[in-house]
């Protein structure tokens, strides 16, 4: 993995576990742990208590920050929901100090999470236990991380990863990036740059100036390089940029007017891409390793938008051959495909989720765009979002959330980032600095 | 606008409103482009629009643009005419290059609007050719909805970005 602050992530240490505390037999039953089940058809949000990260040493405001965060991570779900501090009876001032569960069951706290920090040197240790309150007993076995002053953020995504992983069954997500377009300037002179921020918007760093548009920046399965659209030559090409030293390069020398809307297979070899000759658009794959080009699709419809199967196997695109914008599904070698969506409107821009269960999708029906999710059968199709235009939808590392470009009307109208849940819970904005489109998720941090 | 050169900018200001567009190709046709390379920039006076060899009266008495109707790249009738002018004037002005660019409205995704773009920008780029002029002389670009004409985000706008633009290169011209 070279993600960009590689240096801090090698710092970050998942050391060894704090001792155990020792379980009371039989205590528990695995329905009286505080659990989120996805499958119930409504989430109560599970009520938590976070008091103050311990400052153990030096740690002065980051142990405030870190809590702050890993609250932030929690409620921005929609799954749990912070319990007022000012209503806690008791407070926590030493990491290993006995839990008062009484008190914490009287506020109702399903969950505690009890933190402490501290910081020495610039290098700091932060360690963590979760708690179920009702059944007077530890979740898990702690954890502690340690690294760099400046990696104070991560290591809050990671313990809310790991305290969402406990709880809900799912994967982790928090700890990742997001690339997206970052934009400037009036509506008919947009300016467009790179950027590239953690996934809930902290932390932005530009990765190319506004001289040229570019387009729709799409991660390697490795996160280690970017793949693009550039109009730096004056026409549509896509690049290469490595994420470790920012510098791009072109793809290499394509028969085409123009390349666009590609994306890596999963081995990080081949790209999968859109190329326009002749005014014809169709896709197209090339081994980065060899250089070697192949058409996938030869019609005169419009083939674009293409995305791999987790597995490599199989690539999903937009094809307008049936009279609009519809989903298919091909052999990575091309072929004849099958159509996967057969609802009213248009369908656009599928994205594999990383289980491979279901892709994402754009609609657009009756004047209104909207985000959805359906399995590759075209079955249980599922709209999550309605507005005036939603487009491209990126998941998160655990399939569990879906980020999208949401552009409002009119002349002043902007892009700017949303993400939803793929059950079309927590539907909200992701804070950027100025207007925002084109997200991609990248894998989890390591 | 940086392919202009000064006093034709002050002379034709505000006859422009189709050549604002900050990323069009400096070089124009038959430059280097590329921002930055001030070696690649050309320049040429947009003449005077009464000029009937004027760059100023290809873009503004015969039309440097056509329109389309929603999600099509089929030329009207009213823009076949609005070409066979162009034509004539290419055919007239054989040292001229252009550029096609073409544009779509907001309400589509990105991608599609980019090959909608193209395919607007080969339909004109096709029409010029079976006029006479030598495909050699022409480039397309698609912005797709990129670099929209008019803001709005009702009909009247969008109608007005459905479109195709011939750049004249720099150079050409009087």
């Amino acid at each position: 993995m070279k993600m960009t602050g590689e240096q801090m992530l090698k710092q970050i240490l998942m050391a060894a576990t704090l001792a155990l505390s020792p379980l009371s037999p039989g205590l528990l039953t695995a329905e009286a742990r505080p659990r989120i089940d996805f499958n119930s058809p409504v989430i109560e949000p599970l009520p938590f208590a976070a008091p103050t990260f311990v400052d153990e040493g030096g740690a002065g405001d980051i142990a405030q920050a870190i809590t702050q965060v890993v609250t932030a991570d929690l409620q921005g779900t929609g799954l749990f929901a912070q319990i007022d501090p000012g209503a806690y009876i008791s407070q926590v001032s030493g990491f290993d100090q006995p839990v008062a569960f009484a008190d914490w069951k009287a506020i109702n706290a399903q969950a505690l999470i009890v933190g402490a920090v501290t910081n020495s040197g610039g290098q700091i240790n932060v360690k963590f236990r979760l708690f179920d309150v009702f059944s007077n007993t530890e979740m898990g076995d702690g954890l502690q991380f340690g690294g760099g002053q400046g990696d104070w953020r991560r290591i809050a995504h990671k313990i809310s990863d790991n305290i969402y992983q406990q709880i809900t069954g799912e994967g982790p997500y928090f700890d990742s990036r997001v690339v997206f377009v970052a934009e400037s300037g009036p509506k008919d002179a947009r300016q467009k740059q790179l950027a590239i921020m953690d996934y809930d918007g902290a932390g932005v760093e530009y990765l190319t100036d506004a001289s040229s548009i570019v387009l729709a920046p799409r991660f390697s399965a490795a996160g280690d390089r970017i793949l693009y659209t550039s109009f730096e030559s004056g026409s549509p090409q896509i690049k290469l940029m490595d994420l470790a030293t920012r510098s791009s390069k072109s793809m290499g020398a394509l028969q085409g007017n123009m390349t666009f809307a590609p994306r890596f297979s999963p081995d990080g070899d081949t790209v999968v891409f859109s190329l326009e000759n002749g005014g014809n658009t169709d896709l197209y794959s090339m081994s980065l390793s060899s250089g070697q080009t192949t058409q996938l699709t030869n019609t005169p419809s419009i083939e674009t938008a293409p995305s791999f199967s987790p597995d490599g196997s199989q690539i999903a695109f937009e094809s307008d051959r049936s009279g609009n914008q519809q989903v298919y599904v091909m052999s990575v070698r091309g072929g004849e495909p099958t159509r996967v969506s057969s609802g009213e409107g248009r369908y656009s821009t599928p994205v594999w989720s990383p289980r491979g269960d279901l892709v994402a999708f754009t609609k657009q029906n009756g004047g209104r765009f909207h985000i959805g999710v359906m399995r590759l059968d075209g079955s249980e199709e599922r709209l999550l979002t309605a507005s005036y235009l939603d487009e491209g939808p990126t998941w998160s590392p655990n399939g569990r959330v879906i980020m999208f470009t949401r552009q409002s009307p009119g002349a002043s109208g902007s892009a700017q980032l949303f993400s939803v849940d793929i059950s079309g819970r927590a539907l909200k904005q992701v804070p950027t600095d100025g207007a925002a489109s084109d997200p991609t998720w990248s894998p989890l941090l390591p | 606008m940086q392919k202009f050169s000064t006093i034709a900018l002050l002379v034709s200001a505000l006859a422009l409103a189709a050549c604002n567009n900050p990323d069009r190709a400096i070089g124009g046709a038959g430059g280097a482009g590329g921002l930055g390379g001030a070696g690649g920039i050309t320049s040429g006076a947009l003449g005077d629009p009464n000029d009937p060899n004027s760059v100023a009266y290809f873009n503004q008495r015969i039309g440097d643009t056509v329109r389309f109707v929603v999600d099509q790249s089929t030329l009207t009738p009213e823009a076949q005419a609005t070409l066979s002018g162009q034509a004539q004037w290419l055919n007239a002005h054989a040292g001229a290059t252009a550029i096609i660019e073409g544009h779509a409205d907001e309400q589509g995704t990105s991608e599609y609007n980019l090959a909608l773009g193209a395919r607007r920008a080969s339909a004109v780029q096709a029409y010029l050719i079976s006029q006479g002029v030598d495909g050699a002389r022409l480039k397309t670009v698609s912005y797709g909805k990129e670099r929209p004409l008019a803001v709005c985000s009702e009909e009247s706008c969008f109608a007005q970005n459905r479109r195709a633009v011939t750049v004249i290169g720099a150079g050409a011209g009087v």
